[in-house]
């Protein structure tokens, strides 16, 4: 048998190993990482007939294109883009059979930012602290994909699956995120509240899998003191002194000193994984439904 | 202990003081391995909190936290790490101005302090040790470096810490180790994490 491995024709603007993260060692200072759109992720395993943990490649915007060197099943999801084998189209969001030394290619997005391609059996590199993920933030696990480079894949563990029906994101004219408030609502003023409910933001170009930042009006402090370094949860909201709210992604850091006006549930991130640039913005901020010590506060 | 709501299934607890903070992680930590406490994904210690993720009903575990008797930090139980260091960092005399002392009563000073993990972050092993007196407490540098060599003894605020590889950095270099802080190939990829306590042991001929 051959050895099942990929070669990268074209890496693409930014494409990375990703599975689903490194849970459970934020306290050594080491964030979850994983894929940021999970629910796509997922489904590109599951149709590549993958468990969910296995690693996939996620691309930025311009997608990739990787030669097979054994006979594999590929499917992309996420990020609608056109997917070529050996030139010739080939159908996004459902297993597709490329034989031993075709290039299979994911072009750029239609829409949205992030596609996912599996194979079968999965990149198979070795994990580091249980997970195959690049974390861009502390550099752990394998580097970006780069021209040229060779990733061996798994071993298949599963037939591929024709079964699911994958529904075609249609474009998104804007992304609506829900948030809870807390733990830090209190260092803003109540202006600052409204406005957060009411604006319209954009997200910036300065996103990244760190976390998505945007434009628009600023988020006023009530007071001018410093926070310690706090624990820093997946979809925190955290407010630097310039006032515009960083949705923090799955390489966001563990700790912070600027505070966190709310948090996104973390079933909203996909979507926001997969906001372009210019996208309009709103956050629909509600406060927890009871205090979690009644009389307490 | 103020418990404060981080999304649908996480809490942060903020405490009085980090010594306090410290205290509770320690508390979090007997209950999770004595079985006593719900399941949850991450607790993450921080300057005067504790994180908590992954909860499945966080109101009941904050309600439940009232009731706690969280016994104060010892000094004598648990874990000592010792990290062979050279004072021999581009900051020494400086650090020495500020405090009012010669370069060798810095080694002296800071050798001569029980420093335990208060918690880590920044950079995979970045641990921040607490323990110095406040006296020697310090701003970090106006400006910060964009290159500090891996295993820098360094000081900010009220902590020391030894970067665990080259990266910028804005605090005080007082010295130098050779330890690897950072392993994600050994069994403990950290080699300090939250609660244990570290000793700085002068290396010869320094």
């Amino acid at each position: 048998m051959t050895d099942r491995g990929i070669e990268v024709v074209r890496a693409g603007a930014l494409t990375t190993v990703q599975d689903l993260g490194r849970p459970g060692h934020a306290h050594l200072g080491v964030t979850c990482s994983g894929a940021l759109d999970r629910t796509s992720h997922r489904l590109a395993n599951r149709l590549a007939g993958n468990p969910a943990e296995a690693a996939t490649l996620e691309t930025t915007l311009n997608g990739c294109a990787v030669r097979v060197t054994a006979d594999v099943t590929v499917a992309v999801t996420g990020a609608p883009c056109p997917v070529t084998v050996e030139g010739r189209p080939a159908p996004w969001g459902a297993p597709v059979r490329v034989p031993a030394g075709s290039v299979v290619a994911a072009g750029a997005a239609t829409h949205g930012v992030r596609s996912y391609l599996a194979f079968s059996g999965g990149i198979g590199i070795e994990p580091v602290l249980g997970s195959r993920s690049t974390d861009l933030l502390s550099g752990l696990g394998p580097e970006p994909l780069a021209d040229g480079a060779a990733l061996p894949l798994g071993a298949p563990s599963g037939p591929p699956s024709h079964s699911h029906l994958v529904a075609y994101p249609g474009p998104p004219r804007s992304l609506v995120l829900p948030m809870l408030l807390g733990p830090r609502d209190d260092w803003f003023t109540p202006a600052a509240l409204r406005t957060l409910a009411s604006s319209s933001y954009r997200v910036s170009t300065a996103s990244n899998r760190i976390g998505l930042r945007v434009e628009g009006p600023g988020l006023e402090r009530r007071g001018a003191g410093e926070l310690p370094s706090e624990g820093m949860a997946m979809g925190a909201v955290q407010v630097p002194p310039d006032g515009l709210p960083v949705v923090f992604l799955a390489d966001h850091p563990t700790t912070g000193g600027y505070p966190v006006i709310g948090i996104v549930p973390e079933e909203a991130l996909c979507a926001a994984a997969q906001a372009a640039p210019g996208t309009a913005l709103r956050f629909t901020p509600v406060r927890p439904r009871r205090p979690l010590v009644p009389h307490q506060r | 202990m103020r418990p404060l709501p981080v999304g649908r299934h996480g809490l942060l607890i903020e405490s009085g003081s980090g010594e306090e903070a410290e205290a509770l992680h320690a508390e979090l930590l007997r209950r999770r391995t004595a079985g006593d406490l719900p399941d949850v994904r991450e607790i993450v210690p921080a300057a005067r909190t504790v994180l908590l993720q992954g909860l499945d009903d966080p109101s009941r575990l904050a309600q439940e936290m009232t009731q706690w008797q969280v016994p104060p930090l010892t000094d004598t139980r648990g874990e000592t790490v010792d990290i062979p260091v050279r004072y021999d960092g581009p900051d020494l005399a400086e650090v020495a101005d500020l405090w009012g002392v010669t370069a060798d009563e810095v080694a002296g000073i800071h050798s001569a302090t029980a420093f335990r993990v208060g918690f880590c972050g920044f950079a995979p092993g970045f641990a921040y040790l607490t323990g110095l007196a406040e006296r020697f407490h310090l701003p970090r540098r106006s400006t910060p470096r964009t290159k500090v060599p891996a295993g820098s003894v360094a000081l900010a605020g009220p902590y020391t810490g030894v970067y665990p590889r080259s990266s910028p950095g804005g605090w005080q270099l007082i010295g130098t180790t050779g330890a690897a802080l950072w392993d994600p190939a050994r069994d403990r990829a950290a080699l300090l994490v939250p609660g244990v306590r570290v000793r700085f042991v002068p290396e010869e001929g320094t």
